[in-house]
């Protein structure tokens, strides 16, 4: 191995682990605030990368679809929920929010698509269709289960994992897509090229890690987070309700998996169940920082980047096998050494 | 009027049934003490009526009926209860833990709330960086007063304030309470320390077992024979002072 393939491996360690380490990150947000093991994180990568690659296409993507026939099922669950409080006016409200306006980002759709208004309009409608996807997941299967065990959440976020594949298949096609860089350029420095996509993609990934702390140690709401994380019935003692921080964590674990998707769509060709894959990367960077650091995680992620690129150059058949091995030896001093996670509520 | 009413209140652990039957009434800016031996159910009535545990009965707040209410509910509603684990955020400083108090308003609010926080106990103000999880027992009970606070509630509820306090820091958080009723807080407040929440409450029930077995006003009750040999200690001496 020369200093130029040791170079190359490098800068290909980084971006893929600045991508893990985001999804690790907002995966031990997740769960720590709601006791899910969100496996289908994944799938918002998936759909990030395909809706965007659809409307650089011209067409209109299926999550315009997708988002209203999810909302529709939402709004339905909703009222019946609260058919015994249910007023003309709560359903009306309902209606606007999980129907109406999934209906008028369609329509936009439609009438943006053909246009093809180029890729930064582009990815906001991306972000627009995929990151409500968020918030109405968390309604329709974890809501009601808020005080259920993290097995029974786990075996549903299995079979979350498994309905969003499909219906990826559905609403996008076997095929698979890549989308158009954010930039060609190419700078060398010294004996090496870097490309200006992984120098967006790592700074766009230090920028949101850097917005994800600001917004735990600054904001009321990030606060409100952390709160709920460490002690659910204090916070419900100052007025936190879980609904609203599983509502908050979701929303932002769908914008983080969107917004790698958007990232990583021009970086390898995305078919619809590729985000499984790059989702179980994260969780093992998750796992390996014991699900609760985030700093811990986000180091684990760029070490599972780096041990990804390094196999796939020098056993590629092995790669996904060895990223997936190392969690072993740490599973096993983990829990050696260290209580297991259900008790540490 | 009252500001809380509570009816026919029962709490069961599957067949434990650890409060029986409880009525309870307060009214606005008065201060109720609920005095029991160990396991008498105490911390189960208050908690269920924070809509932290389910129970049969009925609780009305400022009038209107609680069942169905989730405990969030109430406390927008106005009510606060410092718990006897205190549940504080461990992990947070207290200054943090204080904003969370009141995570609704805005920043200048806030602000001015945390300062009257910091006037009634000045000695979070000197810690306000330290976090919730290193303090020592009397400081976090000052803490989930303080947070409790943050929201001004009309109704708050304390298990055990004194609980593993130094009689100089009891005193200190009794002049608090009688002090908040002053302002026209109604306090609930659940006390081993029986001699010392009759002294500053206004009225009394004494919990046996999971029911309400003597109810009047703190006075009437302090010089209750039944009250003085089991709650009081023999001839006044001081022994139940934690
Ligand atoms: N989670 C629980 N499961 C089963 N039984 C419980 C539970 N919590 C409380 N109990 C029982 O209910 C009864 C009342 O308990 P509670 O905590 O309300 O008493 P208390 O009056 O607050 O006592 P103390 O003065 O010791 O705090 C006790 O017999 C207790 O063992
Ligand atoms: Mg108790």
């Amino acid at each position: 191995m020369d200093a130029t393939t040791l170079l190359l491996l490098g800068q290909d360690s980084l971006i893929s682990g600045a991508i893990y380490a985001l999804l690790a990150v907002t995966m031990v947000m997740v769960f720590s605030v709601t006791r899910v093991l969100f496996i289908p994180q994944g799938e918002f990568v998936t759909y990030g990368a395909l809706t965007l690659a659809a409307l650089e296409a011209g067409r209109v993507p299926g999550t315009a679809w997708l988002l209203l026939g999810v909302g529709a099922v939402a709004a339905v669950l909703a009222m019946t929920r609260a058919r015994q409080t249910l007023t003309f006016l709560k359903a009306i409200r309902i209606l606007i929010i999980d129907v109406g306006l999934p209906a008028l980002l369609l329509l936009i759709v439609h009438w943006a698509a053909p246009l093809k208004l180029g890729l930064v309009p582009e990815m906001l409608l991306t972000l627009a269709l995929v990151v409500p996807l968020g918030p109405l997941v968390y309604r329709i299967a974890f809501q009601p289960l808020a005080e259920a065990s993290i097995l029974v959440l786990l075996i549903v976020a299995v079979g979350v994992h498994m309905g969003m594949t499909g219906l990826g298949l559905v609403f996008f096609g076997p095929e698979g897509y890549q989308t158009s860089a954010f930039s060609d350029a190419v700078f060398e420095l010294g004996f090496m090229n870097i490309s200006a996509q992984s120098i967006w993609v790592v700074t766009t990934t230090a920028a949101l890690l850097l917005g994800l702390y600001l917004f735990f140690e600054k904001t009321v709401s990030g606060k409100m987070l952390r709160a709920a994380a460490i002690s659910r019935r204090g916070a419900r003692l100052v007025g936190i309700s879980t609904d609203r921080t599983g509502y908050l964590a979701f929303t932002l674990t769908a914008l983080i998996g969107a917004v790698s998707g958007l990232m990583i769509g021009s970086l390898t060709t995305i078919y619809y169940d590729s985000g499984f894959i790059i989702g179980l990367k994260g969780f093992v960077a998750a796992i390996l920082g014991g699900l609760h650091s985030y700093p811990l995680a986000a180091a684990a992620a760029l070490l599972v980047g780096t041990v990804e690129s390094f196999s796939s150059y020098s056993a590629s058949a092995f790669k996904e096998v060895i990223v997936f091995t190392i969690i072993i030896p740490v599973l096993l001093w983990r829990s050696i050494f260290r209580p297991p996670v259900e008790h540490l509520e | 009027m009252s500001l809380l009413t509570v009816a026919d209140l029962s709490v069961a652990y599957g067949r434990i049934q650890a409060v029986q039957g409880v009525a309870l009434d307060i009214a606005a800016g008065s201060i109720v003490t609920v005095i029991g031996a160990n396991g008498a159910g105490k911390t189960s009535l208050l908690n269920a009526v924070m809509g932290l545990l389910p129970a049969r009965g009925e609780v009305t707040f400022r009038g209107e009926a609680m069942a169905r209410c989730p405990t969030e509910k109430r406390f927008s509603l106005g009510m606060s209860l410092v718990t006897e684990s205190r549940d504080l955020f461990t992990t947070m400083s207290i200054e943090d833990n204080l904003i969370l108090g009141a995570n609704r308003c805005g920043r200048r609010e806030i602000v001015q709330r945390m300062a009257e926080v910091f006037a009634r106990f000045p000695r979070l103000k000197e810690r306000s960086t330290q976090l919730a999880g290193t303090l020592s027992g009397g400081e976090r009970q000052m803490l989930a007063m303080g947070r409790a606070l943050m929201a001004r509630p009309q109704l708050l509820m304390l298990d055990e304030p004194s609980l593993g306090l130094a009689p100089i820091i009891v005193r200190e958080i009794f002049h608090i309470i009688s002090d908040l009723r002053d302002n026209g807080v109604a306090i609930l407040l659940v006390e081993q320390n029986a001699r010392a929440a009759l002294q500053v409450a206004d009225y009394a029930y004494v919990m046996e077992l999971g029911l309400v077995t003597m109810d009047g006003p703190a006075s009437q009750l302090a010089g209750d024979p039944r009250v003085i040999e089991s709650y009081l200690g023999f001839g006044g001496a001081d022994t139940n002072t934690a």
